[in-house]
């Protein structure tokens, strides 16, 4: 499955270093660039490597649960009346969302280059959970970085982390979200950078994450145009998936990149409204900068500190984005836009009602956008939404919102 | 020659080596760090290091981490840092300042507006924790066009290749991260230090600074013997967050602690 590297014959990005563009790049401390050298290298290495791929696709089939179904949610179209909604469903996955299917990868080369220990950073849980589950199978210990105020709304991923057997550290500095939880990563892996690998849940961090972490999600991508095209024998119109990192948004997007008739969306959390300025959408109103080892569009004040960021869904809730999103909204190729806490929770139960499928709060927002978008579209179009994950860990804030106590 | 050369050949001919404080500019309050700077220099520092606060401080522990968030809740920023500098300068002409801090204040700066008004406060030394020399190029030479030394960190991974190539892009000093770990950190091993400067040596000229650890008089004696130059950072600000209440008293005890180090420095402990 030589696929894994060649998905796009026109798109190469990045370059060797690690560029998209003027974004993406290496800006971490020393410590780091030897670490960082050492995966890029096993990277490139084991993503040739038939072993590695068959070994890795036997996981993501018998483990993970791999192919996900891509679902034509018609009852859903026919209400909205416009373009026919697929749902690529990554919430049927192992552990309820797209988030496995990198740990999954990332697992085994930390298990190839002989590292006993892993670290990831999580805001909603989810990539901490698939982190922590990916750890006990493999029997290396792990430790799990994440925000104070995350680990308060998000206590029920907090406890499937502990039951699995990793440590949970609650970080109180800064903001006390994921932004935070990706420093301290960052700082427990400087402190033990021989025997630690780290996981990074989202296309961001230094080169080679944002490529290596989209490579492995883009499995998503890979799998939803087979299954539109054996169906239909055609490409869909236009391609929807919430960004918060973006990593669930490049994985379906990037195997379609050449393809320029597809549409490509990325919608990010507008929190209280993008006016507002409690949101997380730097796309849509950030500013280029430098954070977490690239450069990308940040949210940030005039003397360039990170601002706090706002949004209802803990796995939105980060200040920067991947840097190949940067350059794919630069260049015009993805359009990015924002949809608010109130929006999403619109989506969220607009799905939940007419199909029976509870959405995450992440999800909810790209659902949101299609009910603007589908009725805009003809109803011999195609929309594919990425339903990122199952909304089973924001039952609490859900509930709490309806002033249910559980 | 650049003040920061001049300063490392002078200690270098009378056999001495550089004790180098880091604070960060505007902790406890904005006005606290002029003075703190000259008290410093009284107390015999040759050069300082001015940590810029920064919202998201990914190299640093939690005593400098805090240090950032008390300036940055008084609006400490890269501008008014540069003004404090500036401020500095008027009454003492001959003590190096060197800026240490991360990437994103300068890149919402702008490269050549922030290489210009470091010039103009006559800063001498930009050290970007994260801004290695692969991404760094263009700053650099922004930064030496106008006099100023770019500085890069090593650490104790880094390969003699790496060590090259800092040679080849830094100037006025090398800054020798002592340990693997964040700022503060405890676990300063002496043997492992002394290896290390070995390969150093063997592939730069540049004065080598060593931090990271030091955190009273015997450390500094230790580690000033192996190298050219002491930085001692958390170790002072831990007195300025130990003395919240009475700012005084903190400048009196990093007063006190680094005289200690200057004396151990020059005549033994
Ligand atoms: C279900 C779900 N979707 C989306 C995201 C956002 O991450 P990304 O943008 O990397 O896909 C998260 C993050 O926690 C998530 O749990």
């Amino acid at each position: 499955m030589k696929q894994l590297i060649k998905m796009t014959e026109k798109y190469t990005m990045p370059d060797a270093r690690g560029h998209f563009g003027p974004y993406g790049g290496m800006f971490v401390a020393e410590t780091l660039i030897p670490p960082i050298q050492e995966l890029n290298a096993a990277y490139q290495r084991y993503l040739d490597d038939p072993d590695f791929i068959a070994e890795l696709d036997k996981d993501l089939q018998y483990y993970v649960g791999r192919p996900s179904p891509l679902y034509h949610a018609e009852r859903w179209s026919r209400e909205l009346g416009g373009a026919q909604i697929y749902l690529k469903r990554e919430d049927l996955n192992h552990t309820g969302s797209h988030k496995i299917n990198n740990t999954v990868g990332q697992a085994l080369l930390a298990k190839r280059m002989g590292k006993t220990r892993i670290i990831a950073e999580t805001g909603a849980g989810q990539h901490g959970v698939a982190t922590a589950t990916v750890a006990a199978r493999l029997g290396l210990e792990c430790v799990v970085y994440m925000g104070a105020v995350d680990v308060a709304r998000q206590s029920l991923n907090v406890y499937r982390m502990k039951l699995l057997g990793a440590t949970v550290v609650a970080v109180e500095s800064g903001s006390k979200t994921l932004k935070d939880a990706l420093n301290e990563a960052l700082r427990d892996w400087v402190t033990n950078v021989d025997n630690t690998f780290y996981i990074i849940g989202t296309v961001a961090g230094p080169h080679p994450y944002p490529a290596m972490v989209r490579d492995f999600q883009a499995i998503i991508g890979r799998e939803a145009k087979q299954q539109y095209f054996d169906a239909t024998g055609r490409l869909p119109d236009a391609l929807v998936a919430c960004v918060g990192g973006g990593s669930n948004a490049i994985g379906l997007f990037y195997p379609f990149i050449d393809a320029s008739s597809v549409k490509l969306i990325g919608v990010e959390a507008a929190g209280d409204g993008i006016a507002t300025g409690r949101h997380s959408a730097p796309l849509s109103a950030g500013r280029p900068g430098v954070l977490h080892g690239n450069r990308t569009y940040l949210m940030a004040d005039d003397d360039g500190e990170i601002i706090e960021t706002h949004s209802i869904s803990a796995g939105l809730d980060y200040p920067g984005v991947g840097p190949e999103h940067a350059w794919l909204k630069d260049t015009g190729r993805a359009q990015y836009v924002s949809i608010t806490d109130n929006e999403a929770l619109d989506g969220f139960y607009a799905l939940t009602r007419m199909e029976g499928i509870i959405p995450a709060l992440e999800s909810s927002h790209a659902m949101a956008y299609a009910m603007k978008l589908a009725p805009t579209m003809r109803q011999d179009q195609t929309l594919i939404i990425n339903l990122s994950g199952r909304g089973d860990k924001d039952m609490q804030t859900m509930a709490k919102r309806e002033g249910i106590e559980l | 020659m650049s003040r920061l050369a001049n300063t490392f050949e002078a200690l270098n001919q009378a056999g001495r080596k550089a004790l180098v404080p880091f604070i960060t500019v505007g902790d406890p309050y904005p006005e606290f760090t002029v003075p703190m700077m000259h008290a410093m220099v009284e107390a015999g520092v040759d050069v300082i290091e001015l940590g810029v606060p920064f919202s998201d401080p990914m190299a640093d522990g939690p005593v400098i981490q805090r240090a950032s968030e008390r300036a940055l809740a008084h609006k400490m920023s890269l501008r008014r840092t540069l003004g404090v500098a500036m401020e500095f300068r008027r009454t003492n002409q001959h003590t190096p300042v060197v800026l240490m801090g991360y990437l994103n204040p300068i890149e919402a700066m702008g490269y050549e507006e922030f290489a210009n008004a470091a010039a103009r406060a006559e800063i001498d030394g930009v050290l970007t924790v994260d801004l290695p020399p692969e991404e760094g190029e263009h700053c650099a030479a922004l930064l030496k066009a106008r006099d100023i030394d770019p500085i890069f960190l090593l650490a104790p991974n880094s390969s003699a290749e790496r060590i090259q190539k800092m040679d080849a892009v830094g100037s006025g000093y090398l800054y020798y991260v002592s340990l693997k770990g964040v700022t503060g950190a405890g676990h300063l091993d002496i043997d492992n230090v002394k290896a290390k400067l070995e390969q150093l040596r063997a592939n730069t000229r540049l004065p080598v600074a060593i931090g990271f650890g030091v955190k009273d008089a015997i450390t500094a004696k230790t580690i000033a013997d192996l190298g050219d130059g002491v930085v001692v950072g958390s170790a002072l600000i831990s007195k300025i967050e130990a003395n919240l209440d009475n700012p005084e008293q903190a400048k009196q005890e990093i007063i006190e602690l680094l005289a200690a180090m200057r004396h151990a420095m020059d005549n033994g402990v």
